[in-house]
């Protein structure tokens, strides 16, 4: 049901970690949903983001989808990153089945979340970047069985 | 993919025994005759099935005339509920059932709400269990049918039948019970257990696809499933699907006849499994009932990771599994079953379902076990649930 470049991102996942007082995070998603992903962005002083690392709680497309989003950020400028369309994301890992194609927007949404927490971070402005909506640390509970 | 295949989902179906097929084939060409033609090829066609009619119903230890041939386990359920609401509706409009029953049972419930029919969905306790008392309680004078499955097909649960049968019988409310995971696993007694009717499938005995049957009570109304011809006493035509009959007939025979030494082989491998993972496997759960368990049934939910990446992972090993993930029943919401016993959500998507055969070994469960390990740590590695976890833990 998976192309071969999404079963390849999710068994081998590129850049799956933390990274240490990064320069923005965003978690997205909803464990009550089965999908949370999280993205750690490492940002330098011209706005070039020179490192990404990601963690995900979800299926194989949310795996696949979160290592290819960290590959198409890693080097490009916060304004380039912000244009990373979830359908560049699928394309790049030749489609996703339509079930899943929530994943690679959900994806798209780990990008701003962690852009807009470098903005907010720093202080400033990014055109064209609006609050993320979902932050799971702000409403989910970790319930207990 | 992986050089050999270790197949541990036969709760969702299993190979035809070699024996099973044998009986079958003659079936398919020489004896191709339709039962009810009035020559001798036919005629020894209707005799197998006669023949096989007598061997099923002695599994559950009734007659062969209560035994009616379906195309298999959703189709039983479906007539037992919906020919069962149609016949008893000058009765009243009330049926039981619980918030555990396979899709079979709990779309067909929610079918007939929709036409006016009135469903109670008895809670379960946290290892899948109903509970008597509430059950008592939910009896009503319109009250026309229970319906509890026999066992639970993801966490392997055996339900207390006889108990519930005692009381449908004292309130003279006919019972019905969806008994495809427990047939010929458990020891079935319509008689003993008040069972009005009682639904079963070949497939996941060693049988082919596509037949099962459906045991009535005499003097249980219901109504005909298909109009037709006259076949199985007129309450479902169409020409008898004669090589899946005799192939149902033969797996049931063979799996009543090893069913002791069966069910040994597989506890043995099943708490094997169970005390490995519960050792060696840190926030695991087991689900369902400890004790009254079907015999090849394990099933786990291993926090902070999710159900389809473990059994795709675990296909990469050769190993087949299943999971109550969203993601696995193409909705948003995990498994109804794993939610009713109570957990939550991004638990019940960490579930993993493991179902064993009397083929599988011992080394299979290793291989299986070590497989979970590394495939359980890989994931929590890239959780940011565990990564919370983890920090808020220290």
């Amino acid at each position: 049901m998976y192309s071969e470049k999404v079963m390849d991102h999710f068994q081998n996942p590129r850049n799956v970690g933390e990274i240490e007082e990064a320069s923005g995070v965003g978690t997205v998603g909803n464990a009550k949903c089965g999908d949370i992903m999280r993205m750690y962005l490492d940002i330098d002083d011209n706005q070039v983001i020179r490192d990404c690392k990601f963690k995900t709680f979800g299926c194989g497309a949310a795996v696949a989808t979160s290592s290819m989003a960290t590959e198409l950020v890693k080097g490009k400028t916060v304004n380039e990153a912000l244009k990373i369309t979830n359908q560049a994301i699928m394309e790049a890992l030749d489609g996703l089945p339509p079930v899943k194609v929530h994943c690679s927007l959900l994806a798209e949404e780990a990008i701003h979340a962690a852009l807009w927490d470098y903005a907010e971070k720093n202080g400033i402005k990014i055109d064209g970047l609006a609050k993320p909506k979902a932050d799971i640390g702000e409403e989910e509970e970790e319930e207990e069985y | 993919m992986a050089d050999k295949i270790i197949y541990m989902d036969n709760a969702a179906t299993t190979p035809v025994r070699p024996e099973v097929l044998a009986a079958m084939l003659p079936y398919f060409t020489e004896k191709f005759g339709n039962p009810s033609s009035i020559y001798s090829i036919s005629a020894e066609n209707k005799n197998a099935i006669t023949t096989a009619r007598e061997m099923i119903a002695g599994t559950i230890g009734t007659t062969a005339e209560n035994i009616y041939f379906t195309a298999g386990g959703s189709e039983s359920d479906n007539w037992a509920l919906k020919a069962t609401a149609e016949a008893y509706v000058g009765k009243g409009k009330h049926i039981i059932t619980t918030k555990i029953e396979h899709h079979a049972v709990l779309h067909t419930c929610e079918y007939l709400e929709k036409h006016g029919f009135e469903v109670t969905y008895l809670d379960v306790d946290e290892n899948g269990m109903v509970d008597l008392k509430q059950l008592e309680a939910a009896i009503r004078p319109d009250t026309i049918l229970i319906s509890v499955m026999f066992a639970n097909n993801e966490i392997g649960t055996v339900e207390p039948i006889e108990k519930i049968g005692a009381i449908a019988n004292e309130h003279g409310v006919l019972f019905h019970t969806d008994a495809v995971q427990a047939y010929t696993k458990e020891n079935i007694d319509v008689e003993a257990m008040h069972i009005d009717m009682l639904s079963a499938s070949g497939h996941k005995i060693g049988g082919p696809k596509g037949v099962g049957f459906l045991y009535i009570r005499k003097g249980v109304k219901i109504r005909s499933l298909i109009h037709g011809g006259a076949q199985e006493r007129r309450r479902r035509a169409g020409t008898e699907n004669v090589t899946g009959i005799i192939g149902l007939a033969k797996a049931a025979e063979l799996a009543i006849l090893d069913q002791k030494e069966i069910t040994e082989k597989e506890k043995k491998i099943r708490d094997h499994l169970i005390a490995r993972i519960e050792k060696e496997i840190p926030y695991a759960r087991l689900n369902g009932d400890r004790e009254k368990r079907l015999a090849n049934n394990v099933n786990f939910s291993f926090r902070f990771i999710e159900g389809e990446s473990m059994l795709i992972m675990l296909d990469g090993k050769g190993i087949c599994a299943s999971s109550g993930s969203a993601c696995t029943s193409g909705s948003l919401d995990p498994s109804h079953v794993l939610l009713a016993i109570g957990l939550a959500h991004e638990i019940a998507h960490g579930s993993l379902r493991l179902t064993i055969s009397d083929k599988t070994t011992q080394e299979e469960a290793d291989f299986v076990v070590d497989s979970l390990k590394e495939i359980v740590e890989k994931l929590r590695n890239m959780s940011p649930l565990y990564e919370d976890f983890i920090k808020n833990s220290k």
